[in-house]
């Protein structure tokens, strides 16, 4: 059987190092596997985050030759072979340990954004909504919360700036304000609190989403336009003239 | 001793869908309340469900009321549901789902913007609310941001390793860090099990690593009782090909949105494996099956959509005479029934999962599927208005708990259960803490033995490898205890349990307490074994074959058998059963059953 070598992270916040491992390749497998196969045999406490091996929790987030994606969805065929497979923690969380590292920060965030506030329902006690305009929120809703694009939005991890709550939480920000339902308005904490404006749209998280969500043009950009369309900035003013973009209609 | 240590009125063990509805409601009741959870908030297994939610809401169908419910669900548990029960479940469903739409869930639409539904197995017609594929995901999303508001504290990455006790009623919860390997200890008036399920008691199951038995197991050791432990769900499609990817789940939604089933000869055999009890309403030739995928309202249910243990045990026929697919499964074809485009908006994360994982595009090719181990329709015996356990305190929600499904469970009445039971459990055990007028005791001498048992890994000097021990349960099971059983394996079963009960208890892990996964399996194999041992024994003494169980040695469902329950209680450190009568149904209920 056909062996392949593997560079995994071993160590926690004071001291680490890669190690290396060989496992043997069986038709179909998974970086997530071949990790298993490591825990099972030769290394026991190696600390991993793992749910749905299905890409449906978000759970085992990595650096996989230095590409930040899924193990259970990352199969080996995929990668090349004839070099080791080296697999990191994300690089932006504090470290825990091996590839587990401390993303509570993603739950405190959270917190911040409030919670929907419907409109009344209609007399016969239903709420009505058209696919149409679900649709469109729907997708940001596909959100397994992997983290991936916290970990690779270049404010975040470059500039350690933490008061921006980052594309996935923009995301959500955007489910909200596009509710057909939600009755708040939400846009300057958008402006202020959440701090939009850092972001400068550079797509690098929507390039690593594992679920493929636009999460720059279907949801950051038509929220900037709101920001923008309800602050008069000149800035925004000015950043709508060069992208040719117009303020989105249905605020 | 001095360990750190919480407080709470209410202590909510599980994170999905139940023990988060309970924890909400609650708190709402004005409780102090904390959520446990083994791994982060909002990857409870719950969020893998797909298929969606039954509530007879009758937005597609306007025939559908909660009478209709209430029939199905007894019909598909095969007449073992708990009657309180089922009919608590059907009539509030449809309140439960709109809540949640309340509070931001976006369920797929009808054409008059009200909540679309879906047919399912062994529902009469169409009754699932869904999010495309991804219904449990927009459940505990839903949840968790609604949840986060309500002032429950959350312990992310937590296990509970032990249930704490003053005198014969609860007083909190024993637990460790995952993280950190440190302990701490949980003091509760009142505790919710909402753990979820058993699936890693068997080696292909569509469940993550949480699914260990935890709440059946603590609720054990705390002297609960637990029901019906015999009636495992094998789903009849997980995925069969590639290994790697062996038992994750293929909703059936693909049959109710119209997906056959075929042998390797390409016959579509399912009309061949029709139970007279659902011959009335199932087509019996395909240009009729056909008929009702064009929505034909006289044309009866195709086949593949018979409850899951008929259509399981079918598949397996196939396979034993020689028809079965290459990898020991079937076909399930839904690119000849629908286009590209339909089967891509209505299974997008299906279509997703075999083009990533099984290198297969669903819209032009079969895929190839075999029975997997899904769900326990067993668990913590409760009352069914009050979700109390029989130890004074201790309440259980969601999959952790038995009664209301029965022998089999029907697609979809899952994620409905979790938050109609959910918000049951967490309004008597906040009532419960609220009456509660004397304060709440735990002795060193019980923390000291938890202690020593969660420790035990580390100072045995044994030389067992957690993992081994683990797989050589899961084998044990499938071989003795699985789809299909029989008087002698079952018993070899038990005693294999026994010599696996002493190899667990030699089990050596290396390196420190900080994030040891080694450690982590180590103690969870002691609530696999226990709740390996509850399914072994309660299926050796239902001497008939009735849903989930199925013995070879008696092929009939009996009525001597319909008529008892099966309860597992410890005594005097060993593992008790005894057959009780059910309740009887009141008339007006069983003329809903026609
Ligand atoms: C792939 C798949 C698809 C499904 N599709 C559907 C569907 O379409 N419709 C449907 O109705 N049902 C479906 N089901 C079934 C349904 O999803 C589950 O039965 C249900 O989600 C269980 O929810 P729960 O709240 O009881 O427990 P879970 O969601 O399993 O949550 C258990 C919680 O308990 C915690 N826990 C466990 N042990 C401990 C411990 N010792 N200490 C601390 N915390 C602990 C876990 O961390 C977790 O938070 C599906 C199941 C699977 C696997
Ligand atoms: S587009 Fe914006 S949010 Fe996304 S990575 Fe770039 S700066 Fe960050
Ligand atoms: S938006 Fe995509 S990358 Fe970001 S957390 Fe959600 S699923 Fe992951
Ligand atoms: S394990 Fe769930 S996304 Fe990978």
């Amino acid at each position: 059987m056909k062996e392949v070598t593997f560079r995994v992270f071993r160590g926690d916040k004071e001291k680490g190092e890669l190690k290396e491992y060989k496992v043997p390749l069986s038709e179909g497998m998974v970086v997530l596997d071949a990790i298993h196969e490591i825990q099972a045999t030769e290394a026991n406490d190696l600390a991993v985050r793992w749910n749905c091996k299905a890409g449906k929790c978000g759970s085992c987030g990595a650096e996989i030759n230095g590409k930040p994606r899924l193990m259970c969805m990352t199969r080996m065929d995929v990668l090349p072979m004839d070099k080791p497979v080296t697999v990191e923690p994300m690089k932006r969380f504090p470290l825990v340990k091996d590839l587990v590292t401390d993303v509570s920060w993603n739950f405190e965030v959270n917190k911040r954004i409030r919670p929907l506030k419907p409109q009344p329902r209609q007399a016969d006690g239903t709420h009505r909504m058209m696919q149409m305009d679900v649709e469109r929120i729907q997708e940001f809703h596909k959100c397994i919360e992997c983290f991936l694009c916290q970990n690779v939005c270049h404010v975040m991890r470059d500039h350690k700036i933490t008061d921006f709550i980052g594309p996935r939480f923009l995301i959500r920000c955007a489910t909200l304000v596009m509710h057909p339902l939600d009755t708040e308005n939400r846009l300057r904490e958008l402006k202020d609190d959440f701090r939009i404006g850092y972001c400068n749209i550079t797509k690098c998280c929507t390039e690593v989403c594992p679920e493929e969500i636009g999460i720059t043009d279907n949801a950051i950009i038509p929220l900037k336009e709101r920001v923008a369309g309800a602050f008069y900035d000149p800035l925004a003013w000015l950043w709508r003239l060069l992208t040719g973009k117009k303020a989105d209609q249905r605020t | 001793m001095s360990h750190e240590i919480h407080e709470h009125d209410v202590l909510v063990i599980g994170a999905g869908g139940a023990g988060l509805r309970a924890a909400i409601e609650a708190s709402a009741l004005g409780v102090s309340v904390g959520l446990v959870s083994k791994s982060l908030l909002g990857k409870a297994h719950t969020v893998m469900a797909e298929g969606g939610m039954a509530a007879s809401l009758g937005n597609t169908d306007d025939r559908d009321d909660w009478k209709m419910h209430f029939r199905d669900t007894i019909r598909g548990g095969k007449m073992m549901g708990n009657w309180k029960m089922v009919e608590i479940f059907a009539k509030e469903a449809p309140d439960r789902v709109n809540e949640l739409e309340e509070w931001g869930a976006l369920f797929d639409r009808t054409e008059d913007g009200r909540i679309a539904q879906r047919n399912f197995g062994g529902h009469r017609y169409p009754r699932l609310a869904h999010v495309g594929d991804r219904t449990g995901l927009e459940m505990i999303r839903t949840l968790q941001n609604h949840g986060i508001h309500q002032g429950v504290d959350i312990y992310m990455e937590c296990t509970i390793v032990e249930l704490l006790m003053d005198g014969d009623r609860i007083a909190g919860a024993f637990g460790y860090w995952r993280e950190s390997g440190k302990f701490v200890i949980f003091k509760a008036k009142a505790v919710i099990l909402a753990t979820g399920g058993v699936g890693k008691c068997y080696r292909f199951t569509s469940n993550s690593w949480e699914c260990t038995g935890d709440g059946q197991a603590l609720a054990y050791r705390a002297g609960a009782s637990l029901v019906g432990m015999e009636f495992v769900q094998f789903h009849p499609t997980g995925m069969i090909w590639p290994p790697s990817v062996r038992g994750v789940l293929v909703t059936e939604g693909v049959r109710g949105d119209g997906g056959i089933l075929k042998n390797n000869l390409g016959e579509r055999f399912m009309f061949n494996y029709i139970p007279e009890m659902f011959a009335a309403e199932t087509a019996d030739t395909v240009e009729e099956a056909s008929r009702w995928l064009e929505k034909d309202p006289n044309a009866r249910r195709p086949p593949e959509l018979l409850t899951r243990d008929v259509v399981a045990r079918s598949i397996r026929a196939e396979r034993l005479a020689g028809r079965g697919s290459p990898h020991g499964g079937a076909f399930l074809d839904i690119a000849s029934q629908r286009s590209p485009e339909y089967i891509k908006r209505k299974l997008p994360s299906m279509y997703h999962q075999f083009k990533h994982l099984g290198n297969l595009d669903i819209t032009k090719e079969p895929m190839e599927v075999g029975p997997t181990c899904h769900y326990i329709m067993g668990g913590v015996l409760v009352d069914p208005e009050t979700a109390g356990s029989d130890v004074p305190g201790l309440y259980s929600a969601g999959e952790a708990a038995g009664g209301l499904h029965g022998a089999n469970r029907l697609g979809g009445n899952s994620l409905t259960d979790l938050i109609v039971f959910g918000r049951r459990a967490g309004q008597y055990a906040a009532e419960y803490a609220k009456s509660l007028k004397s304060s709440i005791k735990i002795s060193d001498a019980q923390l000291k033995q938890v202690e020593k048992v969660a420790i035990a890994p580390f100072e045995d000097s044994g030389k067992e490898n957690p993992y081994q021990v683990f797989q050589d349960l899961q084998s044990c099971m499938e071989l003795n205890s699985g789809i299909v059983r029989v008087k002698s394996e079952l018993e070899t079963c038990l005693v294999e349990l026994e010599k696996l009960k002493e190899r667990a208890a030699k089990v050596k892990v290396e390196g420190n307490r900080h994030f040891n996964s080694g450690w982590h399996y180590a103690l969870d194999l002691r609530n696999l074994l226990t709740v390996s041992e509850a399914i072994s024994l309660s299926a050796l003494h239902r001497e008939e074959s009735r849903g989930g169980h199925t013995r070879e040695d008696f092929p009939d469902s009996t009525e001597k058998f319909e008529k008892v329950i099966t309860i597992v209680k410890e005594k005097g450190g060993k593992m008790t059963w005894k057959h009780e009568p059910k309740s009887e149904m009141p008339e007006e209920l069983k003329e809903l059953l026609a």
